[in-house]
């Protein structure tokens, strides 16, 4: 009989292991399983060009119908998986059927970080994950309407510059003392703060929000004892992996579900790949990663695993964020102890920072530059040795290292 | 709408009907036309949407911006015809448009 493949999870992981499936010749059954009421999609543009209203839905999705159809997958939508049997080596869905595996890929993505704080239940109060958590905010996103923005993060950001762009009311609260804290370094942090203001969006840094007030519906957000009007509330506070399934069927799981470096998890006929993995960085550090970048490749690594002809994955994870006309892009992973070299002048709105460990390029940080992004993924993939003041010197032109 | 064809490094050739508005890039891609990878589904991240334009459509296309002008040059083997597909935009007058996919966008 045919081997079946199953894949939990329709998302960009999801659908490029479909894709690299067939293309590295695998002849055998393929599922995929979703639970929500799409067919893959893409995410990124849902707090940028899609919540502005300049994208149709329809050009969210990655794949058109006629693609699963053709690569011969059963595209099975609203359905959750609810239970991984391993010894049987089959899934259980929603609906109670079963699905006998032979190889299963978990693709299972995350979901966001909810608040707990008291009134987080009231009308009004939004998150965004996916295109119906956009559609809703949509109702509300009217010129004039106060939004308050709970998480200075690329998802708070993002909805921040649509909004002031499309006349709201912006206020972002963040607990940090700079936005973007986890994912970018300061002197960012530091430049985004100023192009936000100067779009009018007011920032409240240092500041936790401790509740929301309204009757049935929000009406203020109380942060640092002072209560803030709000007409609505967009909630960006982070994403925690969805590993539940994997966890309870005894695959080792910390904070995600753990993978090797060739994307397999602690049972040999079950893989993982996306936002959903905790695997080993290039450097060996553990980490988890929430990109586009991650999703693709590491499907495609456990594509060839599953296909019995495993690599290593070690690729240079990257990152982009789109707010107002500025264009970040980053490679690498930077550390709080990386040496700092910043590339062009911050008030051009056109320069990078460069970030060296051990004396080598281990990120790069670019804002509208991206001969600076291009090759630092470069001379990160390499492990160059760069002096950082040779990277700083714009007379020295950027092709030259490469 | 508008009619473009893509053709493989091995000569194969297959035409496109996008819709005006769309980018070529999200036709192709709908399209499962192999070799447009566009992993970044379209923001100028990642320069793996690379096509080269074939005849004197080069010279019909709108011009490129600075952005894909840089991250042109750092796509697999640009030439002077090259683009990054996520750019065009597609309106009736790119009818009958004609690129070729390279070998490989990594």
């Amino acid at each position: 009989m045919a081997e079946h493949f199953v894949i939990i999870g329709a998302g960009q992981a999801g659908v490029q292991a479909v894709q690299s499936l067939r293309a590295e010749g695998f002849q055998g059954r393929l599922t995929l399983v979703g639970d929500e009421a799409y067919p893959p999609y893409q995410r990124p543009p849902l707090s940028k060009a899609y919540l502005l209203g300049a994208f149709a839905r329809e050009r969210l999705f990655l794949k058109s119908e006629a693609f699963y159809r053709e690569a011969g997958c059963d595209l099975l939508l609203n359905t959750r998986a609810t239970a991984i049997d391993r010894a049987a080596k089959s899934v259980t869905l929603g609906d109670g059927r079963t699905l006998a595996y032979d190889k299963l890929l978990l693709a299972t993505g995350t979901r966001v970080r909810t608040l707990k704080c008291p009134g987080a239940d009231l009308d009004g109060l939004h998150y965004l994950r996916g295109i119906a958590d956009v559609d809703g905010l949509q109702a509300g996103f009217k010129a004039g309407a106060r939004i308050a923005i709970v998480g200075g993060g690329y998802i708070g950001l993002e909805v921040a510059a649509v909004g002031a762009k499309r006349g709201l009311d912006v206020t972002v609260f963040e607990t940090a003392d700079r936005l973007m804290p986890r994912s970018v370094s300061k002197p960012l942090s530091d430049f985004y703060a100023a192009e936000h203001a100067k779009a009018g969006v007011t920032l409240k840094l240092d500041t936790l929000v401790e509740g929301f007030d309204g009757k049935g519906k929000v009406e203020a957000v109380k942060a640092g004892g002072v209560a803030y009007p709000a007409d609505l509330v967009l909630v960006g506070i982070g994403v925690v992996p969805n590993d539940d399934l994997a966890a309870t069927a005894g695959l080792a799981c910390s904070d995600g579900i753990v993978v090797d470096r060739t994307a397999m998890t602690s049972d040999p006929a079950i893989f993982a790949a996306g936002d959903c993995t905790r695997h080993h960085g290039r450097d060996g550090a553990e980490i988890r990663l929430e990109c586009v970048q991650n999703a693709i490749d590491q499907a495609k690594h456990a594509v060839l695993a599953m296909l019995g002809t495993p690599k290593t994955y070690s690729e240079v994870p990257w990152f982009w964020s789109d707010q107002y006309d500025l264009k970040l892009q980053i490679a690498g992973l930077a550390r709080p102890a990386d040496t700092v070299a910043v590339r062009g002048e911050v008030s051009s709105r056109k320069f990078a920072v460069f970030h060296l460990r051990d004396g080598m390029v281990a990120a790069v940080e670019a804002i509208n530059a991206a001969p600076e992004y291009m090759i630092g993924k470069k001379l990160i993939a390499a492990n160059a040795r760069i002096a950082p003041e040779r990277l700083a010197d714009l007379s020295i032109p950027m092709k030259s290292f490469g | 709408m508008a009619k473009i064809t893509f053709i493989q490094p091995d000569g194969t050739e297959q035409t496109v009907e996008i819709q005006a508005g769309w980018s070529v890039m999200e036709g192709a891609v709908r399209a499962n036309v192999p070799g447009i990878d566009a992993d970044c589904g379209g923001a100028c991240a990642c320069a793996t949407c690379h096509v080269q334009v074939e005849g004197e459509w080069a010279g019909k296309l709108p011009a490129k911006s600075e952005m894909e002008e840089t991250m042109l040059d750092f796509a697999i083997q640009p030439k002077p015809t090259s683009r990054l597909s996520c750019q065009l935009r597609v309106t009736s007058e790119l009818d009958g448009l004609r690129v070729r996919v390279p070998p490989s966008q990594h």
